[in-house]
This record gives structure tokens, sequence and C-alpha cells, in this order.
């Protein structure tokens, strides 16, 4: 067993006495009454990576659906079930629990803080996530399905739903919650927990990038919840908010959606290029490249992503004013996602590299994000978008920047600081496969969609013309190969390590690594810094 | 491991057969769709309206300059990662910062970005210009299906739905449908539409969100339900083009498509003509032989159209002439009204052939049996017909 799972095992340092004088829960209390970061972080990561493994499942059978034309596994409509869920269950469900879970872990260590600011609001914020979890899956086995009207839950085709409808908005509602309580707490612990010496300027970039977050999530998700709420109270209140029977407007629900839904897709990025800003300078051995710059880059991006939520709405028919202001503005989101990637590369350049499955992951990110990015700007051309809207080149856009982009961020964060949670050393030979066999896979899945929707292959079909097959076989392949690589990755990794089959982790297994979570034994103790600890001038390091 | 190193070939081998032959197998007896999709296409649609080939232009415009920078920054990247690393000796530099570097980078793709807007701009205004159009047709998106109404221009009045060939439905449950050009495409009505002839698509829908989508035209818009919104085209060549339904709209989403048929102006005319007198078959039997009473209460219905000029009462105004008392009306030969009304007259009466057989027997048979007309005559549909063409 691991210090994860066993904080009385073999911990090192002067730590390990303070387990005993605190007296916590064990066994199952341990986790359901759990106040500790480092425990909520770990069951943030387990339950991410859970819904991740479902939300798989749902894409796998909608490949295997559409291996070929006709339908030969599913019908239409459970087709349109298994598109939706996909969607929710990985947006909110994975990606988003999953970068919390890496807030609960890292936050405190790097900026020097005992735990998170609100212990027991930390717990209620996950367990608030189980049922919410359960009633979206279990929503497949109410009468009529799951929700069918794709993750967009457009109007006025949710009022179509049946009562699996309900429970989505329900499920979303505390998914919501938890996600503003995940932030409160954030935001409290970076701006009055930081260890004396660590100023603003001087914290490490994934708090930066998650201090800006919490302040989307909290600015956004009541936006969702007032959109979902007014398509439950036009299904069952009489209210026509959506309903154009009723004088209601469907284009509505779409600003107020988008409005929630664009910076959700920063929510989604940001503290995947905090994870990227600590990796590529420790594998560099040289030190982030304009740092300031990289802070002021990641405000600009929050604060533009609320004056571009229309380009996802070219096709709903905009006056011309309309479609080039939203035109101009994606375009120029860009400009500092650009400098971001110049200064990585900056970083690089000149530094005295390595390549270890985190590094490897980093770099992966930024070449294969970088491609999304691209393709974002194309599709932010509001006469191109008018070709591509709604086909699969969207799909494959926004995969490259979701999959390659969050997941492979939080991979290489992952294996970055997994010798800190476990004590252990990943095997690297393993590590490195799974990178090349889910760089090579994912690129198999997602590359030949661009060539669907340039075709003009409509996202969310259940059957295609037979022209579209050969494309459609390749991504299926590819999809159960990047499948398989993922169950490997929990299976020859995450698992070895959690029960701490391995090389033991030294406090520093990486010698370019700065920050305060590297001045802590490994595994990182239960209790850290429970007073706060003296830093140096860089507030990299503890001194005395 | 070497000893691995041919079987893994020979995995390698047999893994590259299955692919081929699950590829081709599948797309070997599938040709191109012309005005649809090729096999394999790896490109949008070929363009037959100006906004399409300026979409093509930008999207290659914006693909070639994205490629240069991706390559630039790549290249840059990929350098760094052969040249900067410690198995490479490479020692770590300690530069982090310059605020020469970091404006020079926000300032110059700033610029590009610009660049790239310019050209955009002009395509979006084109594109959102739907003044002046030759016919306008609403198109009204139905779960699931399309419904075509031609409100202006000619073959005004005409109105069709167009729902997906069932074969092709019952083809895609069986799991295994047959190599099929336009599976999924082929439709009992397709929209025709003339060539050269700015046509302007007014969307709507029905039920729930659906979008009109033709890739070769360039456009795309949503039929949202209770509104209306437009879009516009103007094909530089003949033959069928094809679209699917662009936005989720419940269960058969996959299978409403758009088949445009474009036709020369006279073959269209020729269309519209046998189209009009399809429907006007459809609406009514022209051998039906009516009773005076069922005629008098149609014809005062299709009476309004005249009322415009001749007036409620018969009695005309100025040069328009009085029906009432009129000899041509009283005339027991019917055959000068009749082609009076089909064909109009030099004197400025207007041609009413678009109206159906059974609605011109109908409104001449009231215009004899009103005000002080007691003629008693009855016009029957066959009567009319017999005098077009």
């Amino acid at each position: 067993m691991s210090a994860v799972l066993d904080p009385h095992g073999q911990v090192a340092g002067d730590h390990a006495h303070d387990d005993h004088a605190h007296d916590h829960p064990h066994g199952w209390r341990r986790w359901l009454f759990a106040t500790n970061h480092k425990d909520i972080g770990t069951l943030y990561l387990l339950f991410s990576f859970t819904m991740l493994m479902i939300g798989g499942v749902l894409a796998l059978l909608i490949r295997a659906e559409l291996f070929q034309p006709g339908l030969q596994i599913v019908n239409p409509q459970l087709f349109n079930q298994l598109t939706t869920m996909h969607g929710l269950i990985m947006v909110f469900g994975a990606i988003m629990p999953a970068f919390v879970g890496f807030a609960n872990w890292m936050i405190p260590l790097q900026i020097g803080a005992g735990d998170m600011a609100f212990a027991r609001m930390n717990n209620f914020s996950f367990w608030l996530m189980i049922p919410a979890a359960i009633m979206l899956v279990a929503s497949f086995f109410m009468p009529g399905g799951a929700p069918a009207a794709g993750w967009t839950l457009y109007a006025p085709l949710t009022l179509q739903m049946g009562p699996s409808m309900d429970a989505g908005i329900f499920a979303m509602h505390i998914l919501g919650a938890s996600s503003i309580m995940g932030s409160i707490n954030i935001i409290v612990t970076i701006l009055n927990m930081r260890a004396p010496g660590m100023t603003l300027m001087k914290m490490p970039m994934f708090c930066w990038t998650w201090l800006i977050t919490a302040y989307l999530l909290i600015a956004v998700m009541p936006v969702l919840a007032g959109a979902i709420t007014m398509t439950l109270t036009d299904r069952h209140f009489g209210t026509s908010f959506f309903n154009p029977a009723g004088g209601g407007d469907p284009i509505m629900y779409q600003h107020i959606f988008w409005f929630f839904g664009h910076p959700e897709v920063y929510i989604m990025i940001l503290p995947a290029f905090g994870i990227i800003s600590h990796v590529v300078p420790a594998f560099a051995r040289k030190r982030l490249f304009g740092y300031t710059s990289m802070v002021y880059a990641t405000a600009s991006i929050a604060i533009l992503s609320f004056i571009v939520w229309a380009h996802h709405m070219y096709a709903t028919g905009m006056p011309v004013t309309g479609q080039l202001f939203f035109m101009y503005a994606t375009m120029l989101i860009s400009v500092p996602t650009g400098v971001k990637v110049f200064n990585w590369i900056a970083t690089m350049w000149r530094g005295s590299m390595t390549f270890e499955t985190p590094m490897l992951f980093a770099v992966g990110f930024i070449f294969v994000f970088t491609m999304g990015g691209f393709t974002g700007l194309i599709l932010s051309m509001a006469p191109i978008d008018i070709q591509l809207q709604d086909t699969y080149y969207v799909v494959a856009h926004f995969h490259y920047v979701l999959v390659a982009g969050s997941l492979y961020a939080m991979f290489a964060g992952a294996y970055y600081w997994l010798p800190k949670w476990t004590g252990v050393m990943y095997s690297e030979a393993l590590g490195k496969f799974h990178f090349w066999g889910s760089l090579i896979t994912f690129n198999v899945t997602f590359f030949p969609m661009h060539f669907l929707g340039l075709a003009g292959m409509p996202r969310r079909y259940a059957d295609y013309p037979m022209q579209f097959t050969d494309f459609n076989m390749i991504a299926s392949i590819g999809a159960f190969g990047f499948g398989l690589m993922q169950v490997f990755f929990f299976l020859f990794i995450v698992l070895p390590c959690m029960r701490g089959k391995g090389q033991p982790a030294p406090q520093r297994p990486w010698d370019g690594a700065e920050g305060l979570e590297w001045e802590v034994p490994s595994p990182a103790p239960f209790h850290t810094f429970e007073t706060p600890p003296k830093l140096n001038l860089a507030a990299t390091k503890i001194v005395g | 491991m070497n000893s691995l190193r041919p079987l893994w070939h020979k995995a390698g081998q047999l893994c590259l057969a299955l692919c081929v032959s699950l590829g081709s197998g599948a797309a070997m007896a599938v040709n191109d769709l012309k005005g649809g999709p090729a096999v394999n296409q790896m490109d949008l649609h070929r363009p037959v309206t100006q906004i399409a080939m300026d979409q093509r232009t930008l999207n290659y415009g914006m693909m070639y300059t994205c490629l240069a920078i991706f390559v630039g920054v790549f290249g840059v990247m990929f350098y760094s990662i052969f040249k900067h690393r410690r198995s490479k000796g490479a020692k770590a530099a300690n530069f982090h910062e310059s605020t020469t570097v970091e404006i020079l980078w926000t300032i110059v793709p700033f610029f590009i970005v610009i660049a790239m807007a310019l050209p955009a701009t002009k395509v979006v205004v084109a594109m959102k210009d739907t003044s002046a159009a030759d016919l306008t047709i609403k198109a009204t998106g139905y779960q699931w299906k399309w419904g075509y109404d031609y409100l202006k221009g000619e073959g005004e009045g005409i109105g069709f739905i167009s729902t997906l060939d069932a074969g092709h439905r019952q083809a895609s449950d069986s799991g295994h449908p047959e190599p099929m050009d336009d599976y999924l495409l082929k439709v009992d009505n397709p929209l025709v539409v003339p060539v050269d002839k700015k046509i302007r698509i007014i969307t709507t829908a029905n039920d729930v969100i659906h979008a009109f989508m033709v890739p070769a035209f360039g456009i795309k818009q949503d039929a949202l339900p209770g509104f209306v919104r437009d879009t516009w085209f103007r094909a530089t060549e003949t033959g069928d083009f094809y679209g699917q339904c662009a936005e989720l709209c419940g269960k058969e989403h996959a299978y409403m498509p758009i088949h445009v048929k474009v036709l020369s102006a006279t073959d269209y005319t020729a269309w519209v003509q046998a189209k009009k007198k399809e429907l006007a078959a459809k609406a009514d039997d022209p051998n039906k032989v009516w009773a005076l009473p069922d005629l008098l209460a149609r014809g005062e219905k299709v009476y309004s159209n005249c009322a415009t000029c001749h007036l409620a009462n018969g009695k005309g105004a100025g040069p328009v002439k009085a029906l009432d008392g009129s000899p041509v009306v009283l005339d027991p030969d019917h055959g000068k009204q009749i082609s009076t009304v089909l064909n109009g007259t030099a004197a400025g009466m207007p041609s009413w052939k678009h109206l159906s057989d059974t609605d011109i027997a109908a409104v001449i048979t009231y215009t004899k049996n009103s005000w002080s007309n007691k003629t008693g005559q009855l016009v029957q549909p066959k009567d009319v017909a017999a005098f077009r063409k």
C-alpha cells in the first residue's frame, strides 16, 4: 500500500509522527469524511478517471456504430443518447473534476499552505458529484432513455425529451454547485494562504491559471444553471422562454448557453497551460520564459473568452455586424494563445533537455494542441465556418484541443507528480509506450475527421453516405486503440504506483524541477506546511 | 528483441491487409456522387457558386498560412529538441525574459490576424446580401423532411414536401445496405431551381431547429421554429447537388437529405408548367362534373381575384370592363370567355392560367350567374382543360 492509500506507511521526515498526533478517520470513513486536500485530490482524480472510462465506452459504441454504413449496433435514438452523454460525461464528469483534483493536490503544496481554505466544503463539493454522476449515468435506464438533445441541450429539442432530461438538468445543477464551491475554495486558498514571501507574481503558473479559471467558473456556472432552469420551467411549468409556440426564442437559449460554453472551453484548457508551464521548464532545466507575459496572456484569454460566444452560432443567421464582431474577437484570441506557445518553445530553446514521459506528453501537447488551435482559427472565419459548422471538422477541432490539449496536459501532470503523490517511480518504458501509443492512435482517430468535415459529413449522424466509409473505419480503429491505451495507463502505470510497486521516488525526482512541492518528501506526508515555511527570494525553496 | 522482429513484421502486414480489405471492400462498389460527396473526399466540395468559390479560396489561404506558421514554429521547436538535449551535451542557458521578443511576437501575429480578417470580411458581407432575388423559396424543416414553397418569382405557388427514399431508410435499418452512390441522399421530390439566377432561401421550421445545408453552394442556414432566416445562392451550372440537415433535430436527423436540381432556364420553365399541372391535378379531379350550387360557392371565393378590378358588383370601372351584362359573359358559347381568362387580353387583362381548371370553371360559372346575369349556364373543368395550350 502506498502513502496515497495509507498515510501510516513508510513516510520519511519529521512529519511522520504528526499523522499519529492527529486522529483522523480510517477505512471508508477516511474517504467519506475526508477533509485532507491530498485525499480529496485523490478522490477527484479517481472519480474523473472512472468517468473518463464510462464516457470512453460510450465513445467506442459510437465509433463501432459508425464503422460502416447502416445501423448495426444501436438505433438512431440510442445513438443520439450516446453522443449526448459522451459529451456531458467527458466535460462535466472527466475533464473538469480532474483539474479540480490536480488543484486540490498541488495548490496547497505549491503555495506552502497547510490545506485548502474550506476543508469541509471541499469534502462536500466532491461528494456532491457522486449522486449527480449516478443520476446522469442511470438516466440511460429511465423511460425513453438518456437525454438525446446533444451536450449543448438546444431548445426546443429538449422539450421533446423524456423524464431523463429533468434528471440530467438536476445532475448538471449539482455538478455546477460543486464546481462553484471548488472555485471559491481555490480562490480563497490562493489569495489568503500563500506562504510569506510568495507574492502573486512569484506564484507558480499552475496556481495562476487555476486562480483565473476559478473566477471564470464562478462567472459562468450560474449562467448555465439559468439556461437549464429555464429549460426545466419550459418543460413543466408552462413558461415559454425558448418555446416559439408561446412567444419564446430558441436562439436566446443558444446565446445564454454559449455565454457559459465558451468560457467553459477555457476552463478546460487554462489549467492545462499551467501544468505544461511546469513540466517544460523542469525538463529543459531552464526557467519558464516570459513568466509575466504568461500571466497576462492567461488573463487576456479569460477576458476575451467572454466576448466570442456567438462564433458557435454563425449558422443561426446573425446580422453582418454580429458575424464580423464575433469573427474579429475570436481571431484575436489566437494572439495570447500564440504568446504561450512561443514562450514554451523559448523555454526549451538552449535548455538541456531530457525526454521523460511528462516531457513527452508536454511536447506532444504543444504540437498537437497547436493543430487544434489552427483549426480553431480557421473555424473562426465566418465564411469558412458556414461550410464547416456542425460537420466532423468541428468534432476533429474540439477533440484536438480537449483530448490532445486538456487530457495530454493531465497525463503530463500525472507522470510529473505521480512520484510525489505515491512515493514510487512509474516505469519509464511503460510511460513512453503509453505516450507513443496514445499519440498515434489519437491522430489515427481524429485526423481523418478533418477530411470528413471538409467533405461535408454532418456530426451527430448515426448513418452516413457510403463515400465517407473509409475514413470512418480508420477513425473507429484508432478510437479502439486509443481506448485500450488509457486502460493500459490505469492498469500498468497508475495501479502499480498506488500499490507502491516500483522504485521509491526521491524527494525531487526531476533534477530540473522547481517549486515547493519538491521541498517535501515523496510521498508527500499526510500533513504538509503545518507552519508556514520560510522561503528564498524567488519563493521556490524553503530556507532555514 | 531481434528474434521477434519477423513476427512483428508479419503482424503488421496482416493488420495492413485487414485495413485495406475492410476499407476497399465497402468503397469499391461506390462511386463519386456528382454534386455530392466523392469517395474519400478530403477537401471542400467543388464550388458551383461564387460564395463557395470564395470560401474555398479563404480556406486554402488560411490553411497554407497556418501550415507555414506551423512549420516555422515547430521547425524551431524540433531543432531545439534535437540540438538542445542533455544527451548531446547541451548546457542550459540562463535567459528567461525579453520584453522586445514578447512585444514582437504579440504584434506580428496581431497583424497576421488582421491580414486574414480583411478578405473574410468581404465574403461575409456578400454572403449576407439576400436582396434582389430572382426567386424566393421557403424551406421548412419538419421532423424529418423538408417542405419547399415557391413564394416569389417563376414557379410562385408551387409547394411540396421532400422526403428521403423509403428504400434507403429500410436499407439503413437492415444494417448492411447494398452499395449505392446516393445512399441517404435520394429524395422523392428534389428542390428545383434555375441556373444563373439569384435564389433566396427563407428557412423556418415546424418543430425543432434544423439546418439547410448544400456544401457545393456554400450555404448553411439554421431553420428555426417560429422565426424566419434567409440565405442565398446563384448556381453557375446545372446538375444535381446534395446536402443534409446540419442541426441535431431528433431521432431521424441523419435521414432528411436535401437534393437541389439546377436546370437551365427553359427546362426550369417546363418543370414549373408540369409541376403546376401536376399540383392542380392533385388538387381537383379535372373530370369531375360539378353541380351548379357547388360551383357557385367555389366561384365566389375565386372571384376575389377578379374583384380587385372588376369590383364585387361586377360593374368594372374606367378601362376595366363590366362583367355584369357583358356579352362575352352571357354568350352561350363559353370558348371566348375561357380563353380570355386563361390568356388575358391585349387591352390589359392579365392571364390567369396559373389557376386550376376547376377554379377557372368555377369563377366563370359564377360570373354567368351573378348580379343581373341569370344564364343558368355551367362551365365544367374539362371545358377549361380543352382550351389550355
